[in-house]
């Protein structure tokens, strides 16, 4: 399926995945919205590697996505619980009004 | 000598006391440390007699133990290995003999003011003392008797000052300290000499390759010589490093007695023999050993003459006879100068334990001229006293007029061609220490009592665990001659023959053998300085015990500055105090002042401010905003990337 693509097809759409993950991530104030981009760009990175696992014929590529999910798993259940316990802390998710860890 | 009891056990048994009274005494009691400290001094006593009365009657052939081997260092190497030869067997028996005599003494002396603490802290410090004492005068090389010799030397530091809440005494030890550093330091530069020369510290290896080849070593036996000897005068209190002797005073009278009397003063003079070797093949620095002695003979015994502390006048009598000691070295007659350390151990610990024995009937009065008549009131005292007196006089047929004479004919005989003057000096010398002997017998036994009536009260006997030491060392004071009665005198000085095989012998160098004067010119010079020390006594005898003191004050009103002079001691004390002591703490306060708190604090201060200031800049930084850290996180990534591309 995905071999009948072009590889510069996919990795442009991949760049263009991260980029716009990226700027979200940099942008946004609100805590979910970033973890949201967060996931984006790691999306990006999965179809890249696939779409380099399907251009090459071989499997690498798709064990490391994987990999990728997983973690990305266990880094949303850590994430939202920080989240969850800054929200009940100071009753707002705008990372803007968060910066008490400073000089 | 299958069946022999080992050497080592010698300084080990002093050492296990040292260990049992040092870390359980003061929670066992004084009797628990009496019997540990006495004990064990005891049975390295009784070790080392089993040892030495064969070896006495066999051929004094040198027998070396080896324990272990200690250092090993590429081809030197050192080991834990005692030597019992003529030398270190007369040494030994005499140090654990008058040691043991002093511990018992120790009992009954320090008993009443001491702390169960105290009581034990003593005990362990003169056990740590016989150790070190009997491995310097055991040790095979010069590296195991420079333990021996350091382990004295703070054992002397610890009991000058173990009346350490008197202001005086830690300061007195302080000095010992010092000033026997300076001489250690010429002992330390000696045996790297030696390693140097002869690849090797143990005695044999060295003095036997000196004694094949002296032409080849003669050039480094001079400096050699002169470097060991620095570190026998820092230890024997030789000029110019007596000073410390005299205050070392401040420690208890029974460490007086056989530290700084009997035993650790006379170690130089023991180094100084058991190197006779390099000593003989230095003409030069025998020279000099021999005017060193002659000096300090003089000096300490003119100071002498004007102080009114007991043991002060004693301690200057130690370094006086310290200085015949080495002058008899000094004209190559190492084995009178041994004699004399035998002799003057059993008179002078006589005289320090009866000035102890003083002292203790007296409340801790130490001025003589506020004793007088204690003849009566302490007989036993008084009569051990008196004999000891009379031997460090050189009063004939008792022990200190054969070893003095020895010294005498020896030097007059001398090698050097200034040997009259140093006989001159020793005469004179000996005339001197019989007045100040006589001086003190005077002012403290004979007389009438010029103390306070509470005193007077008070004065007593000392109990038997300090009269028995003292009446068994006047008896030896009498008898110890008696090993070394001169041919002229009908005896064929066993003393010397017995030493013989110490001095290994040399080819172009002087012989030690028996003095080779005429019987006739030895009457003569017996007749002098017996001469000269009845003289003394009487004089002494006559000014003080009959007549009050009257001629010695108007001789002191009369030339004020003079009596001054030497009852300052000649100002030596203020002299160093000026020429060294103010220097070098001159020198420390700059270099506390100066370099430490302004050079160092400041570079380290500069420092610690630079980095403060630099992180006051960048903290900044450190925004608290997430969003911030992931821009910089993204310009990080960037910039790795640029320059990953840039480098293809």
């Amino acid at each position: 399926m995905i071999g009948s693509i072009p590889l510069s097809d996919v990795l442009l759409a991949s760049a263009a995945l991260f980029v716009i993950g990226l700027a979200g991530a940099l942008l946004r104030r609100n805590a979910i919205a970033i973890f949201l981009s967060i996931e984006l760009m790691m999306n990006a990175a999965n179809l890249a590697l696939i779409g380099y696992g399907a251009a090459l014929g071989t499997r690498e590529g798709q064990v490391a996505v994987f990999f990728v999910i997983a973690i990305a798993a266990a880094e949303a259940s850590v994430g939202l619980a920080i989240f969850v316990a800054l929200f009940r802390h100071t009753e707002t998710i705008d990372v803007n009004k968060v910066n008490l860890l400073k000089w | 000598m299958s069946g022999a009891l080992p050497l080592w056990l010698i300084p080990a048994l002093p050492l296990a006391g040292f260990l049992v009274n040092g870390l359980l005494g003061s929670k066992l009691g004084k009797r628990f440390v009496s019997a540990t400290g006495v004990g064990s001094v005891g049975l390295a006593t009784l070790v080392a007699w089993s040892r030495l009365l064969p070896y006495f009657s066999s051929d004094h052939a040198p027998a070396v133990e080896r324990v272990a081997t200690w250092v090993t260092a590429g081809r030197f190497t050192a080991e834990i290995a005692f030597r019992l030869d003529p030398l270190s067997a007369l040494m030994t028996s005499f140090v654990t003999f008058v040691g043991f005599l002093i511990h018992v003494y120790s009992t009954g002396y320090m008993h009443h003011d001491e702390t169960d603490a105290g009581y034990a802290r003593f005990f362990a410090y003169l056990n740590l003392f016989m150790f070190s004492m009997l491995t310097l005068v055991l040790a095979q090389n010069f590296l195991l008797m420079f333990v021996g010799w350091e382990g004295v030397g703070l054992c002397s530091y610890l009991l000058i000052g173990y009346y350490y809440e008197q202001p005086f005494a830690p300061a007195a030890g302080k000095k010992a300290f010092v000033v026997n550093r300076i001489g250690d330091w010429g002992f330390l530069l000696g045996m790297f000499g030696i390693v140097f020369t002869f690849g090797t510290l143990d005695y044999d290896g060295v003095f036997n390759a000196a004694a094949a080849d002296p032409a080849r070593y003669a050039p480094a036996a001079t400096l050699l010589s002169l470097c060991l000897f620095l570190g026998a005068a820092g230890k024997s209190a030789q000029v110019p490093l007596y000073v410390w002797l005299p205050d070392a005073m401040a420690g208890p009278t029974p460490v007086s007695a056989l530290i700084h009397a009997a035993t650790m003063v006379t170690a130089g003079v023991y180094m100084v023999t058991r190197c006779n070797v390099l000593f003989r093949l230095a003409p030069d620095a025998m020279l000099v050993v021999a005017a060193i002695g002659a000096a300090t003979a003089l000096l300490a015994a003119l100071i002498g003459l004007a102080q009114n502390d007991i043991k002060k006048v004693l301690a200057y009598s130690t370094v006086s006879q310290l200085g015949y000691m080495f002058l008899a070295c000094g004209v190559g007659a190492f084995a009178a100068g041994m004699f004399h350390v035998m002799t003057h151990a059993f008179f002078k610990a006589c005289l320090f334990l009866g000035a102890g024995a003083v002292m203790h009937a007296m409340s801790g009065e130490l001025d003589m001229r506020k004793m007088g008549g204690l003849k009566s009131k302490l007989p036993v005292t008084y009569w051990t006293f008196l004999i000891a007196a009379l031997t460090i006089a050189g009063i004939p047929p008792l022990a200190g007029f054969f070893s003095k004479d020895a010294i005498l004919a020896a030097t007059f005989e001398g090698g050097s061609g200034i040997d009259k003057v140093l006989f001159g000096v020793g005469l004179f010398t000996a005339g001197l220490t019989a007045f100040y002997m006589f001086r003190l017998v005077s002012q403290t036994f004979l007389g009438s009592f010029r103390g306070t009536p509470e005193q007077e009260h008070h004065v007593h006997e000392a109990p038997v665990s300090m009269t028995a030491p003292l009446v068994v060392l006047a008896g030896l004071s009498i008898v110890g001659g008696f090993v070394g009665v001169p041919a002229a005198l009908g005896g064929s000085d066993r003393f010397h023959a017995f030493l013989a095989p110490i001095f290994l012998s040399l080819a172009g160098a002087p012989e030690t053998g028996e003095p080779g004067l005429s019987h006739a010119t030895e009457w003569l010079l017996m007749a002098s300085s017996v001469a000269v020390a009845a003289g003394g006594i009487l004089l002494a005898w006559k000014w003080y015990a009959r007549e009050g003191g009257r001629v010695p004050e108007r001789l002191a009103a009369a030339y004020p500055g003079v009596y001054a002079l030497v009852a300052e001691k000649f100002r030596v004390d203020e002299l160093y105090d000026a020429l060294f002591v103010r220097p070098f703490a001159a020198l420390a306060r700059f270099c506390w002042k100066v370099i430490d708190v302004l050079v160092i604090d400041g570079i380290l201060n500069a420092g610690a401010f630079l980095v403060e200031l630099v992180g006051d800049l960048l903290r900044f930084l450190q925004t608290g905003n997430v969003r911030n850290y992931a821009l910089s996180f993204l310009l990080g990534v960037v910039a790795l990337m640029l320059i990953v591309i840039g480098t293809f």
